[in-house]
């Protein structure tokens, strides 16, 4: 689904790589934590990803798509197959959550009715039934991120990219998100979450990425946070 | 759908940026009114150049009594003379350029003059002080100089006037006004179309949030981008629109009802000639909001 070869990203020349040949390949259907500290070029990894950033040297391939060679626009039918959540939620403030997810597929072109059956679905399967037409603000920081997810998600892509989803949450919240992540993963969908929350990776048992100074210095199935705490 | 919603951002945008949308109407107004009036007044020129010329004569004053030229040294101009000149006129090679050709003594000099004279000079003078004259018309008034030296130097020919020139300096005052009023219109033009650059960036910052997610989401760059254009070509269109209506009303009622029952011997443009440019100061606008896009929109809305 998603595959690195030997990639490497340098911002500016001459300046420290912020992915320094990295290579590695994730599966349909596999849930990766992507960790490591600030830095590290977890940002990076998911830019090339989402064809933001080119890499320098080395080939990406993501959802069958050779994206050194993806002409700028065809960029936007990829990112139809990327859900992307991040970890301030990127709500439309004076939307209703049911606006804002509709939002996602009508700017895609989507049919009506298409959006007026997909819509109430997403959130029933968010767990956000009964508040679609609360704003933003009218909801708690789980709940909006809820609301990003079912954003992302919507469109049912093969691919959801999590950039630190539960930063801004309490513990307690960030277990239900990570069901919620977990149940999409289910459907068969490819999840990669950037994180720092090691509670949550050592909970999840999933496969890890450590990236340090932009190597790949792990990868690692049924991983926990850090490599001194196995 | 896409339309659709396209047009509720458009709408959405001109409201949230109101008081520069509307400034953005008011600056395409004021300049393309100053190109449209150059326009129109160029037109009114052109039309006077043609009516007037159409009317001007060559005038061949042939030597009078008394005269004290060099040309005239000889004395009066004979019949013998008059004859010559005529013959060249109307024989010679300059004869296909006459259209028309008639000859006024001095009695008739003096009638006309007399008619035209409201301070009672010509009761002062007597016909045989008046100067007896052929009267050319041209084809083509440019023609003037060819006629002008086949006659010139004929004996009994004092003086040869072109009618023209009465004019012509006139009319070099006028597009010397028409340039400047066309160069307002450039400076104006380029205030408007900065004034649109930075309305549209200003809107692109303002809704970088929904642009961010559309780019996430993966709407194509046209479906992002075309709101913005659209907020810019429609305020500068209605901008264009109401500068045809000012040009519209004044032509109509200035023009057409006051100028031309004041001063009715000048043939004027009509409604007619402001539907004509109105085509060209619709596109002039929608360029403008086209070209400011262009330059904005791939910083700020990019894939």
């Amino acid at each position: 689904m998603i595959r690195f070869d030997n990639v490497s990203k340098v911002y500016a020349r001459g300046a420290k790589p912020a992915l320094d040949d990295v290579s590695v390949e994730i599966e349909r259907g596999d849930f990766v934590f992507l960790v490591g500290s600030s830095g590290s070029g977890k940002s990076t990894f998911l830019k090339l990803i989402l064809r933001e950033e080119r890499p320098t040297t080395g080939d990406v391939f993501v959802a069958g798509r050779h994206l050194n060679r993806l002409s700028s626009w065809r960029v936007p039918q990829l990112r139809r197959e990327i859900g992307a959540v991040f970890q301030d939620f990127r709500l439309l403030p004076n939307k209703t959550v049911y606006q804002n997810v509709a939002f996602a597929l009508q700017v895609i072109g989507k049919k009506r009715h298409v959006i007026n059956s997909s819509v109430p679905e997403i959130l029933e399967l968010v767990g956000l039934a009964g508040k679609e037409k609360r704003l933003p603000h009218e909801l708690s920081g789980g709940e909006q991120q809820r609301v990003a997810i079912a954003r992302a998600f919507v469109n049912h892509p093969p691919i959801l990219l999590c950039d630190e989803p539960t930063g801004n949450l309490d513990p307690g919240t960030s277990v239900g998100i990570m069901r919620l992540l977990d149940r999409i993963n289910r459907t068969g969908t490819t999840v990669l979450m950037a994180t720092h929350d090691d509670e949550i990776v050592d909970q999840m048992r999933k496969r890890v990425i450590e990236l340090r100074g932009g190597q790949m210095v792990r990868d690692q199935d049924r991983g926990v946070y850090g490599m001194e705490r196995v | 759908m896409r339309l659709r919603f396209i047009l509720s951002e458009v709408m959405q945008g001109l409201r949230r940026n109101a008081t520069m949308a509307l400034s953005v109407v008011l600056v395409t107004f004021v300049s393309l009114t100053f190109v449209g009036a150059a326009a129109l007044f160029q037109m009114q020129l052109g039309q006077l150049r043609e009516s007037w010329y159409g009317k001007v004569e060559v005038s061949i004053f042939l030597c009078p009594d008394n005269a004290r030229s060099k040309q005239c040294a000889a004395g009066p101009v004979t019949d013998d003379q008059q004859a010559q000149i005529r013959d060249v006129l109307e024989h010679g090679p300059v004869s296909g350029l006459v259209k028309k050709l008639y000859f006024e003594t001095k009695e008739e000099a003096y009638a006309n003059y007399k008619k035209t004279d409201s301070q009672g000079i010509a009761g002062l003078l007597t016909p045989d002080q008046m100067q007896p004259s052929f009267r050319v018309k041209l084809n083509d008034p440019q023609q003037f100089q060819v006629v002008a030296d086949a006659v010139a130097g004929l004996p009994g020919v004092e003086v040869v006037q072109d009618q023209r020139e009465i004019f012509s300096q006139l009319f070099t005052f006028l597009n010397a006004a028409t340039l400047v009023a066309a160069a307002l219109a450039g400076v104006m033009l380029l205030a408007a179309g900065l004034l649109i650059t930075t309305t549209i960036r200003l809107s692109a910052l303002s809704r970088r949030r929904e642009t961010t997610i559309m780019r996430m989401v993966g709407s194509s760059r046209t479906l992002i981008q075309a709101p913005f254009m659209m907020e810019g070509a429609v305020a500068a269109t209605l901008g264009a629109v109401l500068a045809v209506g000012a040009l519209y009303a004044s032509v109509r009622y200035v023009v057409g009802g006051w100028l031309s029952s004041a001063i009715s011997w000048v043939p004027y443009i009509g409604e007619a000639d402001v539907v004509a440019v109105a085509p060209y100061l619709i596109g002039i606008a929608v360029a403008l909001a086209a070209a400011a896009s262009v330059i904005t929109l791939g910083k700020y809305t990019r894939a």
